[in-house]
């Protein structure tokens, strides 16, 4: 029998920012909420100079992500192959404790498009039948722009978001994205500074007809006080952003804009070393009671609670939905059932550059220091007659200057005298021009539990079904066109590219992307989504999931502006509507 | 882009009126300065935590082809690599502490991943003496008392998988696997903060002009294609 601790109005699984947003949201309206993080407690002092400033032990070893020892995820390319453990981090590298990947971002906070909320409504407009793959299932987030536009508003407030604004109530604005939705307001902040790649790629996109703007980012140009009372500093542009926790309170975190206010809240709580590893439901299987967890002396306790936000990164709350019975499980040959469905990644491609005359100075820069245009979203372009839909924003980054990560030509030596003549040489005078495109949910891309593999406590780990389909090797083709135009423009001295082309498979072992989403989408049809437009669990009414785990498919930009929003949306309708009238938001 | 005359007037007045900033104030009392205070080790005078004398006389031995003193630049023996690698093999990541190691085992492509039982402690006492082994059936020495040249080819045949280590009896482990574990540890050494027992004297980094900790350039990043004039700084202190 397990220990169990007094009941909670709502208990929230995961303290990075959607746990973060929901603590905030849910003390609010007047409960008594706990949250439980799975992994250490962690605070801006564990951030204090020079402490992130260690390549060795953030970014190469990963001091920071979930450790596979007690988390792996197994992965397979198609139906047939057995899945492996991923028993050492790689392509993606999820958060662990308190702040989750929000304490480790890069910090680039973008919105996706209005058409992107909408694209299975597009394409039905803009494709002909039979030109799209027969086994791709995207689907319409079931939200729209305008639902959600206040809650970016929000969001960006709260993260100190800096960039310039591309289109202001309809007005396009000079110098920002004109192909963006119409904000409400702008930017709180101006961009951050340029440096000398961006200043490059920026004047080479204009020369070709592009709209570059600055890398919308949560690394502040300013100073800046959010709508919680909490301070950040303006960012010192110090090279450890992408994997490091921040050292100068610069990079929007859930520490440096809500945790510190959230802790104030005398209905607040959280525990650490907490790993929940189931929810439990009421006999008849409709509410949820609770969740189960290990603490750190191992011991297995009840939290009674009579709300549930499964609010861990998209991969793991899937895991639990699987191994808590919620809602049915999706099996991808009667293509029924909806938990593990429409799971979705990130393409990325790119032509790394080098210059022998130009000095970078790529450690003297913030996380998301750089230009992108979105000329190539959808809708923004005619991809129907390239075969492919979905888009990228195309973007020359650069995220950190480490010097263990150098980029060097592939023709250069890996080893002995001509290695270090290739990194001398090389160091400091590399560029990246950059596609981060939209992936597509297909029948075979999906999550569901492992038949073989346990983490430490019993439970089945989860299995990722995923590779790259035709559509997004057609996109990566054409996107790599473009890149090459640009390159042309620049004269490097030497070049060379990285594709996801035509009968490319996904590898495991280098990084790809931490946008792992889908797997338990949102929408308006129980029979293809397993939350309802409000996040809210179609089959167990109390359980909310506020995650990238609700995108249908995933877009060309980064996921955190959307989840971020998705989590304030989901907290106003239960704010609002929920707690008067427990019971399902939206009827089967 | 700026001419390179430009840029090194640009260059020269830059390093005389930086110098006049006061350098960065490093935390004191932080708890990560305390062992790196302390003068880098002499590589003669180092006594291993993991390698045994026979494991550390290879591990010197291919350091020292993988990147080597000669032309311009440090070597790694002349950083402490050696020393970074015994030291990250005694460290919680030598017993893969964060990995999942649980079975079964099951081989498959090498696109899904690092697939073996075996912890990085593991796999260079496995590596080492299978490399050993072909050493004495192909050359009847030991590798590190061969000519530098005849190293190099052993190092080649071993990153080209061409050192059959199956036919030695070994279940799991490739030459290609061994040797990209010893090539990515010992640019590690070459290239992370001196905490860490490598770089030493911050010396790779001064020879590519990367400025270590100093991790604050808001007076720089407008300087456009302008050399940084700085030296390093390292986690305790340490100026280069």
């Amino acid at each position: 029998m397990a220990k169990q601790q007094p009941r909670v109005d709502a208990v929230i699984v995961g303290l990075g920012w959607s746990g973060s947003i929901m603590g905030m949201e849910l003390t609010e309206a007047g409960l008594n909420v706990l949250a439980l993080e799975r992994g250490a407690d962690r605070t801006n002092e564990d951030f204090a100079y020079p402490k992130p400033a260690d390549e060795l032990q953030y970014g190469i070893r990963h001091t920071m992500m979930q450790k596979p020892k007690q988390s792996a995820v197994t992965i397979r390319r198609d139906l047939d192959e057995r899945a492996l453990p991923q028993r050492k981090l790689g392509a993606f590298l999820p958060g662990d404790g308190v702040g989750g990947a929000g304490a480790h971002w890069t910090g680039v906070l973008i919105r996706p498009t209005p058409t992107d909320l909408q694209l299975k409504s597009f394409a039905d407009q803009a494709f002909e039948p039979g030109v799209l793959q027969d086994d791709m299932q995207i689907q319409d987030f079931g939200v729209t722009w305008d639902e959600l536009e206040p809650h970016f508003t929000f969001f960006e407030k709260v993260c100190g978001q800096s960039g310039t604004t591309g289109n202001l109530n309809g007005e396009i604005q000079e110098g920002g994205d004109p192909f963006e939705g119409p904000r409400s307001e702008p930017y709180p902040l101006p961009a951050l500074q340029d440096t000398q790649n961006t200043e490059m790629f920026d004047k080479a996109a204009r020369q070709l007809g592009y709209h570059p703007f600055p890398n919308p980012s949560a690394n502040v140009s300013r100073a800046w006080t959010n709508p919680y009372g909490m301070q950040l500093g303006p960012c010192n542009y110090c090279g450890f952003c992408s994997r490091y926790g921040c050292l100068n309170y610069s990079k929007a975190s859930p520490q440096t804009c809500i945790l510190n206010a959230l802790k104030q809240r005398s209905n607040f709580a959280y525990r650490t070393h907490a790993n929940v590893t189931r929810v439990e439901l009421a006999d008849d299987g409709k509410t949820a009671t609770g969740v189960t967890y290990i603490d750190g002396d191992g011991e297995e306790v009840f939290q009674p609670a009579d709300i549930v936000i499964l609010a861990s990164y998209s991969l793991n709350n899937v895991r639990l939905m699987l191994n808590s019975k919620i809602g049915k499980p999706y099996d991808p040959v009667s293509r029924t059932g909806v938990v593990g469905r429409n799971y979705a990644y990130q393409v990325g491609g790119g032509i790394n550059m080098y210059f022998d005359d130009i000095d970078f100075n790529p450690f003297a820069t913030a996380g998301a220091t750089g230009r992108m245009f979105n000329d190539f979203s959808p809708g923004t372009f005619d991809s129907a007659q390239h075969g492919f839909i979905g888009g990228a924003k195309m973007h020359s980054s650069q995220a950190s200057g480490t010097p263990i990560k150098t980029s060097l030509p592939k023709s250069a030596p890996k080893w002995g005298k001509g290695y270090k003549d290739a990194l001398r040489e090389n160091y400091g005078h590399h560029m990246k021009l950059s596609m981060t495109g939209s992936v597509m949910s297909y029948r075979s891309n999906m999550l569901d539990l492992d038949p073989t593999w346990k983490d430490p406590y019993g439970m089945p780990l989860l299995r990722m079904t995923f590779d790259w389909k035709e559509n997004e090797q057609k996109l990566s083709r054409f996107m790599r066109d473009r890149l090459r135009e640009i390159a042309d423009v620049l004269k490097p001295d030497r070049m060379d590219e990285g594709f996801q082309l035509e009968g490319s498979h996904f590898k495991v072992t280098s990084y790809v992307s931490t946008h792992n989403v889908g797997g338990a989408a949102m929408g308006t049809d129980p029979s293809t989504s397993a939350v309802n437009r409000y996040l809210q669990s179609w089959d167990v009414h109390n359980v909310f999931v506020p995650s990238g785990s609700a995108f249908p498919q995933n877009f060309q930009a980064n996921p955190t502006d959307l989840i971020g929003a998705l989590t304030y949306w989901c907290a106003k309708k239960i704010r609002e509507d929920y707690l008067k009238n427990p019971g399902p938001l939206m009827s089967v | 882009m700026s001419s390179r005359i430009h840029n090194r007037q640009r260059r020269d007045f830059l390093r005389g009126s930086l110098t006049m900033i006061p350098a960065i104030t490093l935390g004191s009392g932080v708890s990560l300065t305390a062992r790196a205070a302390e003068q880098a080790p002499a590589l003669s005078d180092y006594s291993p935590l993991f390698f045994t004398s026979d494991e550390w006389a290879f591990v010197l031995a291919a350091c020292d082809r993988l990147i080597p003193g000669e032309g311009e630049g440090p070597g790694a023996l002349d950083t402490n690599v050696p020393v970074f690698i015994d030291r990250q093999m005694d460290a919680p990541y030598g017993h893969a502490e964060r990995w999942y190691m649980e079975g079964p085992f099951v081989a498959g492509s090498s696109d899904l991943g690092f697939q073996y039982p075996y912890t990085p402690r593991e796999v260079y006492q496995r590596g080492i003496a299978l490399t050993q082994r072909w050493c004495q059936q192909h050359h009847d020495a030991r590798f590190e008392s061969l000519e530098a040249d005849t190293r190099d080819q052993v190092l080649s045949a071993l990153e080209q998988g061409e050192v059959d280590f199956a036919a030695l009896d070994e279940e799991w482990l490739t030459s290609d696997d061994f040797f990209s574990w010893l090539l990515q540890h010992t640019k590690e050494g070459y290239l992370s903060d001196p905490i860490h027992g490598g770089n030493k004297n911050m010396a790779a980094w001064k020879m590519v002009g990367f400025p270590g900790a100093r991790a604050s350039f808001r007076d720089w990043v407008d300087q456009h294609d302008v050399e940084y004039p700085l030296g390093p700084v390292s986690l305790s202190g340490e100026r280069g």
